[in-house]
């Protein structure tokens, strides 16, 4: 079989994720060792998912945790009345 | 702390609070917080409303902690009581539907072919300390539609499986998959082009070797 960079482009999740079967995941990466498009769309892709994955870029407003946590001793007083 | 998402652990504290030690309750919501909010501000797209959402989240969990049966993990649960919060809260808003979150978006067709490139180099974490990364990022997750959002959200933000995701959205782990790969492509396309300037310079190479 051999896969174009199209069908490499459709499971580039899957195989981020090591959930393609072992027999595409060969075929894929005997097309990555001669494609430089699909190598680039690949590590970009695989970047962008661990840079979005990061704590920095999203992060808790300020004083979310106290405020969440005053509102449950709230209601855990009015529970007990 | 307690290690997020411990079963024997959430099981213990929910025995425990609902004999009467309701102080823990504080040590069982802990984990989930950040998942609560982030789910709930990918919904609702604002802090305040994700804010106040979050805290009647909460307040429901606790109300409702003696129906859980431990079918799911806590966590999952915990999140699916999340979401009914940000879905009734969008339906009574009524504001821009600007996608059904619940359609048969799936089959619909759709562009994700990714940004075309002929060489990466991978930008490091450390470029993070940039400010306009950070904002260029979240401007990119704040562009997906609402149902790709949520599934980056959980599943590499919150960094959840596949079933615990299709789980506390309430769609079969073949639409997460779905969704999931869709979204990173349109990531990729968005994003792939403005990274490049936050790559580490290429050194020189010439006058060296060979």
């Amino acid at each position: 079989m051999r896969i174009d960079c199209k069908h490499v482009w459709e499971h580039i999740s899957a195989y981020i994720d090591g959930e393609v079967d072992a027999e595409l995941r060969a075929h894929i990466d005997k097309h990555l060792e001669t494609c430089e498009i699909c190598s680039a769309v690949l590590d970009s892709t695989r970047n962008v998912v661990v840079l979005v994955a990061d704590d920095r870029v999203f992060e808790l407003p300020v004083g979310f945790s106290k405020r969440l946590h005053e509102r449950i001793d709230e209601m855990l007083e009015s529970d007990s009345a | 702390v307690p290690s997020p998402s411990n079963p024997e652990f959430e099981a213990e504290c929910i025995r425990r609070i609902l004999a009467g030690e309701k102080h823990l309750f504080h040590e069982l919501i802990g984990p989930c917080e950040r998942s609560i909010y982030f789910l709930l501000f990918s919904l609702l797209g604002n802090e305040a409303d994700a804010e106040d959402a979050a805290q009647e989240t909460v307040i429901k969990v606790y109300q409702n902690l003696q129906r859980f049966r431990g079918e799911s993990q806590f966590k999952t649960w915990v999140l699916s009581i999340a979401r009914n919060e940000g879905l009734g809260r969008l339906r009574k808003l009524n504001t821009r539907r600007e996608d059904s979150l619940d359609a048969g978006i799936d089959e619909a067709g759709g562009d994700y072919t990714p940004a075309i490139l002929t060489s990466w180099r991978e930008v490091p974490l450390e470029a993070l300390e940039r400010e306009e990364l950070g904002k260029m990022l979240q401007a990119a997750i704040a562009s997906l539609p609402a149902i790709y959002r949520n599934v980056v959200l959980l599943r590499d933000i919150e960094e959840m499986d596949v079933r615990e995701t299709a789980q506390a959205l309430g769609i079969t782990e073949g639409a997460v998959k779905v969704r999931l790969h869709r979204a990173r492509a349109l990531l990729q396309r968005e994003l792939a082009p403005k990274l490049k300037g936050f790559a580490p310079k290429r050194k020189r190479v010439f006058g060296w070797g060979s």
